[in-house]
Parts: structure tokens; C-alpha cells; sequence
């Protein structure tokens, strides 16, 4: 298969978890409360693709395969795909666009205030996920903009914390995989100062 | 298995009746695991039969009952109650059960006994979730003595006619409706008769978040989530949140004088 195709299935396999909660929910088979089941789904495939957006750079350094910084794109886009679908889930179904009272939770309850200042923060990567952006921003000033994703991916595991009434198990768990994905990039980074020449080179 | 039973009109509001399949499969029971429908899954690890319960503490008549004897003198009737969660969901459920204060009425509690405290089964071999300490265990609760004295206040040994599954609470619950479901403990071991007021599982773990009281009040917030509205299971919108929920004519008394934006 060549690299090109499996971007496409990448692509295409994103979308999966979209159609198979959606047909769960046509057959009412999300269980007594359907509308909670799809929020948190569609808010945990979010986090699900952000850490695999974040594993891409580990992994084609490991197996030497470049062409794979070619699923960047569609896995950060399906993440922000993914956390708008979570936003809007909770916009339309739970508070019904009552905008006094999405307001009031956002300015009193701080999980909502973190997803919601999260997910601002995606926006202008996702926008910037396309050619025409890359050429016009410039690869600098481009590269420096996405390293954007190395400040929400600690605030969606805040968002997780704070929403987290007493079992914070996944919240450890996700805590771990972010910890080790930022880690690495820290751990490149201070050996690329070290080992001399490569110093300094950028990370993403 | 079914349970003889008559029913009481004066608690058979015309709200649609959650069906069994949601009430059995959407709860709240950490013991078995913290997702709504681990409990259902893991309702095994819950023995049941035998069972007794242990009434001690400012008791006259303190002792340990195998369920049958507790049971025995009280004929069960059906009381179909809303139940309001603290996460904002509610369900209606045709319980059967008797009243508490009739059972603590047999054990005679003294005149220093202020409070009822509850303790469900403490096994971390069968009941895994005990394993993790993600709350205080045993999981405990209480009622303040008018509470528990007053006649809503349940003892629960059935739904739907028949016994309590594994996963709502076997063999015997407690259910105070005008409060947040998390107050009605499930699988209760032990009653204490208290002069102090107990501590309970929820308001040890976060003081801020879940009061002893735990009336249903809109107007007073979670921290986290409002409580002017709810989600009835089976419904789409959302509905407005009663006071007491909708139990204010029978206990909105025992709150006189009370700032229940103190005491939440």
C-alpha cells in the first residue's frame, strides 16, 4: 500500500468511532442516558487523537519512517473534529443553547472553563492544517504555531481532572501517555543540545 | 424472585415509571465498579443470600438479624418515588419496601440517639471495587432522627415486584427520595443509632461538593454543575428540578429555620 492510500485510510478510520456511536444511538443502544454516553465518547476520541497526533514524531524517528509525519494532519484535524463535535454535543443537547447558563458554566465551573479555553486553543492549528496556511504563515512561524498542541494537551488532561468526581484512573493513565509523548520531545531536545551540531533543532 | 406486596396510593404519582431495564442497568454502586453499567456487569460479586444486618449503637434493644427475621414483621408495600441523582439525572421507581421508622421502632432507640448511621458490605475478595480506594470504605451514610423517623423515609427490599437486583442495592436499601440518591445507601450490614452526627462515604471524600444533608434544592449549585435542572432517563429535554424533589409538603418541616445553602 502505498503512503498516500494509507493517509486516506487513516482518514477513513477516523471516522469510525464517529459512525459507530452514531449507529449505537439510532438502535438506543447507549444505554439509559445516550446523551451522556455520546459527550464523553466524542470528548475521549478527542484525547485519543491528540496523543496519537503527539506519538506520529516519536514513532517515524524510531522506525526511521518519514512519510508517516504525513498523518500529522488528518489525526490533528479528527481531534479537533472530534472535540467540536464534544463542544457542540454539550451546547445543543445539554444546555439546549441556553446561552445564560453555557455563560454561567463557563465562568463558574473551571472544567467547562478549561474544555472550552482547550478547544480555542485548537482552533487556530486546525485552520492553519492546510498548504495554502503552511506557504503563507511560512514554515517557521508555522511550526512555531502548532507547538501549540504542547500547551492543550495538558490542559485537556486538566479539563479530565477537574470533571473527574473520584475514580481519576484514566486521568492517571491518560496523564501517563501525555507525560511520556511531551517527555520524549524534552528528552530530544536536551540531547540535540548536547550531542552538538543537531542543537536546537526544531521539534514537533 | 417475586415478593407479596400491596400497594400505597398516596405514593403512586402518574409519572411515567423508568422501565426495569434502565433502572437496572444505570446506576451508581462503586463497589462494582465506577461506570453506570459496571454494576449491572459485575452484579455477581454481590452475595446477597445470606444476609444480616447488625442494629447497634443507643439501642435499647441492639442485636444482629438474619435478613428474614428483620424482615418478618413488616408487610412490604409498593411506593413509586422520583429518584434525583447529584449528577443531574432522575428516574421514577416502583419500590417495594416498609417504612425505616417502623423498623427502628422495634430496636427502641434511646433518648441520646440523634442520628441513624448506615454501613454497607465491606468484602474487597468479592466486591472488587473496594480494592481501590477511590472513596471511603465501607460506604457509609446517615439521616438525622426526624429524617429517619419521617414517612417517606424507606427501607427497600424490592422493585417491580420482585427483589432488589444485586446492582440496586441487595437485599436492603435504604431510599429517601427527597434527597440525592447518593443518601440512599445500598446493601445495608449495619444501622447505628448515634448521639453524633456520622460521617458519610460522599461528604468525607469531597466536603465541598457533597453536604450530609444532600436535600435536592435548585437553587443551590454543585460546584461543578447546576441543580436547577435534570435529565429523566428516557427523556430528551431537560426538566426543571423540584425542591425536596417534589417531596417538600412531607419534609420541607424538618428544614425550618435551616440555611440550606449551609446545610446542603
Amino acid at each position: 500500500m502505498s503512503w498516500k492510500r494509507a493517509r486516506l485510510l487513516l482518514m477513513a478510520l477516523s471516522l469510525v468511532p464517529l459512525l459507530w456511536y452514531g449507529q449505537q444511538l439510532l438502535d438506543n443502544r447507549l444505554g439509559a442516558n445516550p446523551i451522556e454516553a455520546v459527550i464523553r465518547a466524542s470528548g475521549r476520541w478527542s484525547l485519543y487523537l491528540l496523543l496519537a497526533t503527539l506519538a506520529v514524531t516519536p514513532l517515524l524517528r524510531l522506525f526511521h519512517l518519514k512519510p508517516l509525519g504525513s498523518f500529522r494532519r488528518p489525526l490533528g484535524v479528527a481531534c479537533f473534529g472530534y472535540g467540536l463535535l464534544h463542544l457542540l454535543l454539550y451546547v445543543g443537547v445539554d444546555q439546549f443553547f441556553d446561552g445564560a447558563a453555557i455563560w454561567k458554566d463557563i465562568l463558574k465551573r473551571p472544567f467547562i472553563t478549561m474544555g472550552v479555553a482547550t478547544l480555542l486553543l485548537m482552533l487556530p492549528l486546525a485552520l492553519t492544517s492546510n498548504n495554502a496556511m503552511v506557504r503563507q504563515l511560512g514554515g517557521r512561524r508555522w511550526k512555531r504555531l502548532h507547538r501549540l498542541i504542547y500547551l492543550i494537551a495538558p490542559m485537556a488532561l486538566l479539563h479530565l481532572y477537574w470533571l473527574t468526581k473520584a475514580d481519576y484512573r484514566f486521568a492517571y493513565q491518560m496523564t501517563v501517555l501525555v507525560a511520556l509523548l511531551l517527555g520524549y520531545r524534552v528528552l530530544h531536545l536536551a540531547r540535540g543540545h548536547f550531542v552538538g551540531n543537531q542543537g536546537g533543532k526544531s521539534v514537533t | 424472585k417475586p415478593l407479596q406486596h400491596d400497594k400505597n396510593a398516596a405514593f403512586a404519582p402518574d409519572e411515567a415509571l423508568t422501565p426495569y431495564q434502565d433502572v437496572s442497568d444505570y446506576c451508581n454502586f462503586y463497589e462494582l465498579g465506577t461506570g453506570k453499567g459496571d454494576p449491572a456487569k459485575h452484579a455477581h460479586w454481590l452475595r446477597s443470600d445470606p444476609w444480616s444486618v447488625t442494629i447497634e449503637g443507643e439501642v435499647a434493644k441492639p442485636g444482629t438479624l438474619s435478613l428474614e427475621a428483620l424482615l418478618k414483621p413488616h408487610p412490604l408495600e409498593e411506593r413509586i418515588y422520583r429518584l434525583r441523582c447529584v449528577e443531574a439525572w432522575s428516574m421514577v421507581v416502583p419500590w417495594l419496601g416498609f417504612p425505616l421508622a417502623d423498623l427502628l421502632k422495634r430496636f427502641e432507640p434511646t433518648s441520646r440517639a440523634k442520628y441513624v448511621a448506615f454501613e454497607t458490605l465491606y468484602d474487597p475478595t468479592t466486591l472488587k471495587g473496594q480494592k481501590h480506594d477511590i472513596i471511603h470504605w465501607p460506604y457509609a451514610e446517615g439521616l438525622r432522627m426526624d429524617e429517619a423517623m419521617n414517612p417517606l423515609s424507606l427501607m427497600a427490599v424490592g422493585l417491580y415486584g420482585h427483589a432488589l437486583p444485586n446492582q440496586n442495592g441487595a437485599p436492603l436499601r435504604l431510599v429517601v427520595p427527597w434527597k440525592y440518591g447518593f443518601k440512599s445507601i445500598k446493601s445495608i450490614v449495619t444501622i447505628r443509632l448515634t448521639e453524633e452526627q456520622p460521617p458519610t462515604a460522599w461528604n468525607r471524600h469531597a466536603p465541598q461538593e457533597y453536604g450530609f444533608y444532600a436535600n435536592v434544592n435548585p437553587d443551590v449549585d454543585h460546584p461543578r454543575w447546576s441543580q436547577a435542572k435534570e435529565r429523566r432517563i428516557g427523556e430528551f429535554f431537560k426538566r426543571k428540578t423540584l425542591p425536596f424533589n417534589g417531596y417538600g409538603d412531607y419534609v420541607a418541616g424538618l428544614y425550618q429555620g435551616m440555611d440550606l445553602s449551609v446545610h446542603f
